[in-house]
C-alpha cells in the first residue's frame, strides 16, 4: 500500500516542480493539471472517493480552464516571455505568503495524532459532507465562494486591459 | 414501491454474460481471476461500443441520406454495411501530417487523452442486472469528472496545432463545453436529491417496480424528472458537440475547428471520442431518468435486462441523429445565451421543484392532486415565461420582396 502512496506522491511533486520550473506557460498549466490529478489519486488511495472525483471535476475540469483562459487572454503572443521585472519586486510577498501557508500546513500536520491504523471510513460520507458544509463549515464555504468570485473578476480585469496602439491579432 | 418480482429466480439469458465470464475465468488460477475479470470487462466494452460506433456512423449517414432524399452509402457490401470498415482502412492508411511548428508531444497526446477520458466514462454505467464494470459509491460524480477532463484534451488539440483557427475553435469549444456543463450537472443533482444516492446502481435500484402495476417508477415519469431529462439531453447534445450545437467543429463553415491540423487516424480518433461521449451520455441519461435496465412492464421482464438497456440507448441515439437531420446550427451568441439565460435558471428551478416533490412525499388523497398540480406548474410555467421574455423583440421576421 505504501508503494502506491510513494508513486502518487512522487508523480504529484515531480509534475508540480516541472510546472514551476518550465518556461512554457501552457505546458506548466497542463503539468499543474497532472499534479492536481495526483492529489485526486491520493484522495482515492485514502478511500475518499467523493473528494477525489470532486477534485478532478473542479480542479481539472474547471480551475485549469480558468487558468488557461487567463493565460491565453492576457498574453500577446505565443512566445512572449514571462514578465520578469514585475515578478522580482513581488518576491517578498511571495515568500511571506508561501511561509504563511507552509506554517499553517505544518501546524496541522504536527497536531495530527500519529495513529498507524486509519479508522474505517464512516458510512454515508456524502450526506455527512453535505451536513457539515451546511452547518459547521458554512462560513468557510462562503469564504471559498467569495474567493472564487474574486478570482473570476480578477481574470476579467486582467483580460480587459486596454493596450493603446495594440494591434488586433495576437498570433 | 413494489420489490422486483423476479429478484431470486433469474432467467438463464439474464445471467448469461456473467456466467460466460465466470466460465472463461474458471480456467485461470484464483489469484489472477480479478485481473482477468477486469480485462474481460474492458475488452467487452471496447468491442461492443467500438462496433456500435462503427455502425452508428453508418446509421447516421443512412438516416441523414434518407432525410435528404438520397440513398446514403450503398456501394460497400450489402446495403453499404461494410462502409465503416472501409472508412477505417482509409483512415489508417492516410498520411499523418503534423505541422512543423506544432508542439509534437501535445499534438500527439490530445486525441489519445480525449479518447481515453471518453472510454473511462463507460466504467460506471450499469448495462444490466449485475453488469456494471465498476460499482463506485460516487459513480455519477466519477462519470462527470472523467467527462470534464476531455475539455483539457480539446484545448491541447487546439493549442498544440499552432494554428490560429484551431486555437480560436478550441476557445470556442471550451466556452461551449463549460457553459453546458453547468446545466448538465444541475440536471442530475435532483436525481441525487430524490434517490439519495450517487451510485448509478443505487439510482437504478430506486427506479425499480411499478406504480398501479403498469406505470414504471422511472424518474422521467415525475414532473421534475421529465424536466430534468429534457435539460440533460439538451446539454448532452451540446457536450458531445452534436448538431445543432456542433460549432466546435462545424465542418461546412468553420474549417473543422480544433481538428484543422489533424489528419488520418488521429482525425478519426476525435470522431470516435465524440461518438463514445454521445453513447456514454445517453447511457447515463438512461441510467438517471429512464430506469436503467428495468423493463417497462412486469410481463416484459423475460427479455434480459441488458437488452432493455440497449433498446433505450438506441432510441436515444436515434433521437440524436434525428435532431441532427432536423435542426439548423445555432450561432455562438445564441448558444451561450441558451445555456446561461435559459437552461441554468430552469435547472435551478427544477432543483426547487424536486425539493418540494421530496418533501411532499407523504401527502395522500386530494393533497396528491395538489402535489402534482404544483409540481407540473413549477415545471411548465417557467420555461414558457422565460422563453417569452428572452425571445420578445426577436418576433417572427417579416420578409419583404421587391
Amino acid at each position: 500500500m505504501n508503494a502506491v502512496l510513494i508513486i502518487i506522491a512522487t508523480a504529484t511533486l515531480v509534475t508540480a516542480v516541472m510546472a514551476m520550473a518550465g518556461k512554457n506557460l501552457l505546458h506548466s498549466v497542463l503539468l499543474l493539471a497532472c499534479s492536481w490529478a495526483g492529489v485526486a489519486g491520493f484522495f482515492l488511495w485514502a478511500g475518499a472517493q467523493f473528494v477525489a472525483f470532486a477534485q478532478i471535476l473542479i480542479y481539472i475540469g474547471a480551475i485549469s480552464m480558468v487558468v488557461l483562459f487567463a493565460v491565453l487572454l492576457t498574453r500577446r503572443s505565443r512566445d512572449e516571455a514571462m514578465p520578469a521585472t514585475a515578478s522580482r519586486s513581488r518576491k517578498p510577498y511571495a515568500v511571506i505568503v508561501g511561509a504563511a501557508v507552509a506554517a499553517v500546513l505544518l501546524a496541522v500536520v504536527a497536531d495530527w495524532p500519529a495513529s498507524p491504523s486509519a479508522p474505517p471510513p464512516p458510512p454515508e460520507t456524502v450526506r455527512r459532507i453535505g451536513v457539515e458544509l451546511m452547518g459547521a463549515y458554512a462560513p468557510a464555504l462562503l469564504v471559498v465562494g467569495a474567493l472564487l468570485t474574486v478570482a473570476l473578476v480578477g481574470a476579467v480585469v486582467l483580460a480587459s486591459v486596454d493596450r493603446p496602439g495594440g494591434s488586433e491579432d495576437t498570433q | 414501491m413494489n420489490p422486483c418480482p423476479s429478484g431470486t429466480q433469474q432467467h438463464f439469458l439474464e445471467r448469461a454474460p456473467v456466467l460466460l465470464r465466470d466460465w472463461i475465468t474458471s480456467f485461470l488460477p484464483g489469484s489472477t481471476r480479478w485481473l482477468a475479470d477486469s480485462l474481460i470487462d474492458i475488452a467487452s466494452i471496447l468491442a461492443v461500443f467500438g462496433l456500435l460506433f462503427a455502425f452508428l456512423t453508418l446509421a447516421e449517414r443512412k438516416v441523414l441520406g434518407r432525410v435528404q432524399n438520397r440513398p446514403g452509402p450503398n456501394r460497400t457490401g450489402w446495403m453499404g454495411l461494410l462502409q465503416p470498415f472501409a472508412d477505417g482502412i482509409k483512415m489508417l492508411t492516410k498520411e499523418d501530417v503534423v505541422p512543423r511548428a506544432a508542439d509534437p508531444v501535445l499534438h500527439f497526446l490530445a486525441p489519445v487523452a480525449l479518447l481515453a477520458f471518453s472510454i473511462l466514462t463507460f466504467a460506471v454505467i450499469p448495462f444490466g442486472r449485475n453488469l456494471v464494470p465498476l460499482d463506485l459509491d460516487a459513480g455519477v460524480l466519477y462519470f462527470f469528472a472523467a467527462g470534464s477532463a476531455t475539455e483539457l484534451a480539446i484545448f491541447m488539440a487546439g493549442w498544440a496545432s499552432h494554428n490560429k483557427y484551431a486555437l480560436f475553435a478550441a476557445m470556442r469549444a471550451l466556452a461551449q463545453l463549460i457553459s453546458y456543463e453547468l446545466p448538465l450537472l444541475l440536471s442530475f443533482v435532483p436525481v441525487v436529491l430524490a434517490t439519495g444516492s450517487l451510485s448509478p446502481t443505487g439510482i437504478v435500484a430506486a427506479q425499480a417496480g411499478w406504480r398501479w402495476g403498469a406505470v414504471p417508477n422511472w424518474l422521467v415519469f415525475t414532473p421534475w424528472g421529465a424536466a430534468g431529462f429534457a435539460i440533460f439531453m439538451i446539454s448532452a447534445l451540446a457536450e458531445s458537440n452534436r448538431s445543432p450545437f456542433d460549432l466546435p467543429e462545424a465542418e461546412s463553415e468553420l474549417i473543422a475547428g480544433h481538428l484543422t491540423e489533424y489528419s488520418g487516424f488521429k482525425y478519426a480518433l476525435f470522431f470516435m471520442a465524440e461518438y463514445f461521449g454521445m453513447c456514454a451520455l445517453s447511457g447515463m441519461a438512461v441510467t438517471l431518468f429512464l430506469g436503467g435496465w428495468h423493463a417497462p412492464l412486469p410481463v416484459l421482464e423475460i427479455i434480459p435486462s441488458y437488452a432493455w438497456f440497449a433498446a433505450k440507448l438506441l432510441v436515444l441515439l436515434a433521437g440524436f441523429i434525428w435532431i441532427r437531420a432536423t435542426l439548423p446550427r445555432l450561432r455562438m451568441d445564441q448558444l451561450t445565451k441558451l445555456a446561461w439565460k435559459f437552461l441554468v435558471p430552469l435547472a435551478l428551478i427544477n432543483l426547487g421543484t424536486t425539493a418540494f416533490w421530496t418533501l411532499t412525499h407523504p401527502w395522500e388523497g386530494p393533497l396528491q392532486l395538489l402535489r402534482w398540480g404544483v409540481a407540473l406548474g413549477l415545471v411548465l410555467i417557467p420555461p414558457v415565461l422565460l422563453g417569452r421574455g428572452l425571445s420578445s423583440g426577436l418576433g417572427p421576421r417579416r420578409y419583404r420582396y421587391a
